[in-house]
């Protein structure tokens, strides 16, 4: 029964992936080498047809990419996001209180979060213009990024995004986090 | 792809009733006085747990975003998408062309609601307090900027352009935005929100060499990265520093936080490259250098140059400040814009007012020994700071309004009328109030025009015209 799932996720995947692009190079279920050939014959006893090479998990796990967002009292929300989603805009969708004023423009820092040190490396180096607009955040640390830039990848999965705490009610004993 | 702000997700609990479980009938009333980035962003996180009415001088909202955001800088302005979904909120009105402390007192406004929010930021302008600062060719960058965005005081201000030098006094980014759109090329701007008159003046102008002089040296200027390259890749201009400011900067750079590390990596690079020396224009930063007369021309009748005093600095870190050395140095010029700052003035005696700082004394944004009186923005911190800076500042009072609500020590257990009772005021003094759905024809009317001159909108740049509009 989960196997036939499994198959039917993988086909209705390549039958979308197929009306975006014809070109087996990019699709997905290739280069995880799981790749049916359903696209070829016109998806016909799609039953027959499992997955050889790779587990059917692999499969139905490899566009979902799981993202925390530690929001401002530090309440850890985990989200289910798929590859491909900008960061700025899952926070919203999940109702976290991250604001993109310049909606996604890289004309202000309002997306600002800190990102999970593993992760970060993961991350394509940012522009110079996303870097000016950093330079103007309050609290930059090392590990800074603006979420309008994020693009969730199959690595980032795991991820944690944590919101500064940019208020100054929040350091009542008088601490200041070290500046970058 | 549209990214909507916070609204988005606080409609959602607003459709519930929110925290309090509220209807539309009942429940908490706040007002706040003025209709820019500060009022908008307050009443967007009040809005949870109260009804707000936002009252505007001005028939337009959305304050320094339409008149203080450079035109070249339109994604700054995508803000006002955020803004208009708060306005659009069952339980907010807006209330344009209500001018609070002439037609409708800060008391009359405190007794029809539960809490009041200043937002009203700063109007007025620091003056250089120098003689010769009157004369014809001086102008603040806030009038400046104000002629160029459309501001309908600043209509009629008619700079003249046909100088070759201009100097600017201040070194933060309203002076570069001025420097900007003194040398930017006419493409740059003409399918912009500029004003029709400006563009046409600016395309006439013959100015092309700006000074950007501030008093004290490279490692405190107060502008930004964004604005600095800005200036440093605009087409057809070369810059011209002085390699004499910038001794014993190279040094330094090390030390530096990221951010002014890399404003300072940035201006050593200007100086060092210099840029097209067939430009035909060109900028610069002069440091060490503060106003100390503005000298009129042979006739006496306008300003032709200014007469700076060079510094030396003292002092180290956060404090250096910079002190005279008594030399002094004349720069001929035609025209001259301050920009070192703008000021709040006082909006009702019954207000607290601190003179010497022309800020609302508060803590943490409630007024000082008023309650229910609360302030946000640049009224509240100084006006310094993005929109960036005042969105959390902004979020910082509503929060601490509602803590206070919360705590009891706003009495709402009796009804206020609100904007019921303040709305028939207005009336019987004759004042035509403008809602958010009569600024939205306001709006259509300005991109209607801008289409047909090939630009973003042409605003109107006169109260009346906008009344007429918004029937």
């Amino acid at each position: 029964m989960a196997a036939f799932t499994a198959v039917r996720a993988a086909v209705s995947f390549t039958q979308r992936f197929v009306r975006v692009s014809r070109d087996c190079s990019v699709c997905p279920l290739y280069r995880l080498n799981v790749c049916t050939g359903a696209a070829v014959d016109g998806f016909s006893a799609p039953n027959r047809r499992l997955p050889k090479r790779a587990g059917w998990v692999d499969l139905l796990l490899y566009s979902r990419v799981n993202v925390v967002f530690i929001d401002r009292s530090g309440q850890r929300i985990p989200v289910k996001a798929r590859v491909g989603d900008n960061a700025l805009h899952l926070a919203h969708k999940h109702g976290i209180e991250l604001e993109g004023a310049c909606e996604a423009s890289l004309a202000c820092s309002t997306c600002h979060v800190y990102v999970s040190s593993e992760h970060y490396e993961k991350l394509p180096e940012p522009e110079e213009r996303e870097d000016d607009m950093l330079d103007m955040a309050p609290m930059l640390q090392e590990n800074s990024r603006l979420s309008c830039q994020i693009i969730l990848t199959p690595e980032l999965d795991g991820m944690e995004l944590t919101l500064p705490k940019v208020t100054r009610n929040f350091y009542v004993d008088g601490h200041v986090p070290k500046p970058h | 792809m549209k990214i909507h702000g916070l609204s988005s997700a606080s409609r959602c609990l607003a459709a519930e009733g929110g925290v309090r479980g509220l209807s539309s009938s009942s429940g908490p009333r706040v007002c706040i006085v003025g209709g820019g980035p500060a009022g908008f962003y307050t009443a967007q996180q009040l809005l949870k747990d109260a009804a707000v009415d936002i009252y505007e001088r001005l028939p337009v909202p959305f304050g320094l975003v339409r008149f203080g955001v450079a035109p070249d800088h339109p994604e700054v302005k995508n803000v006002i998408n955020t803004f208009t979904q708060t306005a659009q909120h069952e339980r907010c009105s807006f209330h344009g062309n209500v001018n609070v402390g002439k037609d409708v007192t800060i008391d009359e406004l405190r007794q029809a609601y539960h809490a009041v929010v200043l937002s009203y930021g700063a109007e007025g302008n620091r003056s250089m307090g120098i003689p010769g600062e009157d004369l014809p060719g001086v102008f603040s960058a806030k009038d400046f900027v104000g002629w160029y965005n459309g501001l309908p005081s600043n209509k009629e201000l008619h700079p003249d352009l046909s100088f070759e030098t201009a100097v600017i006094l201040g070194q933060g980014n309203v002076a570069l935005d001025v420097a900007r759109i003194l040398l930017a090329p006419v493409e740059m701007l003409k399918e912009t929100d500029i004003t029709q008159n400006a563009l046409e003046a600016l395309a006439g102008s013959k100015v092309r060499r700006v000074l950007i002089v501030g008093r004290r040296g490279p490692l405190q200027i107060a502008c930004t990265i964004k604005e600095l390259r800005e200036m440093v890749n605009l087409p057809n201009t070369r810059a011209d520093m002085l390699p004499a400011d910038f001794e014993g900067i190279a040094e330094a750079l090390k030390d530096l936080p990221r951010p002014r590390k890399r404003l300072t990596e940035l201006m050593m690079k200007a100086v060092k490259e210099g840029g097209d020396d067939k430009a035909e224009k060109c900028w610069g930063l002069r440091f060490f250098r503060s106003p100390v007369e503005v000298l009129a021309g042979a006739d006496e009748k306008r300003a032709a140059g200014i007469r700076l005093a060079l510094n030396k600095l003292e002092g180290s870190g956060e404090s250096v400040r910079a002190e005279v050395t008594g030399q002094l140095e004349d720069v001929d010029c035609g025209l001259i814009i301050s920009s070192i700052g703008y000021k709040s003035i006082p909006i009702d005696p019954a207000v607290p007012f601190d003179p010497r700082r022309a800020i609302v004394p508060n803590e943490m944004g409630r007024v000082q020994d008023t309650a229910g009186l609360y302030c946000s923005g640049w009224v509240k911190r100084g006006p310094t700071g993005v929109i960036a800076t005042t969105m959390n500042d902004s979020f910082d009072t509503a929060r601490v309004l509602i803590q206070d609500m919360e705590a009891g020590k706003l009495d709402l257990s009796v009804n206020k009328p609100g904007a019921q009772a303040i709305t028939a005021l207005l009336q019987t003094r004759g004042v035509r109030m403008v809602l958010f759905s009569q600024w939205e024809k306001i709006n259509a009317e300005e991109e209607k025009r801008g289409k047909s001159l090939g630009k973003a909108r042409e605003k109107l740049l006169d109260v009346d015209e906008m009344l007429c509009r918004a029937k």
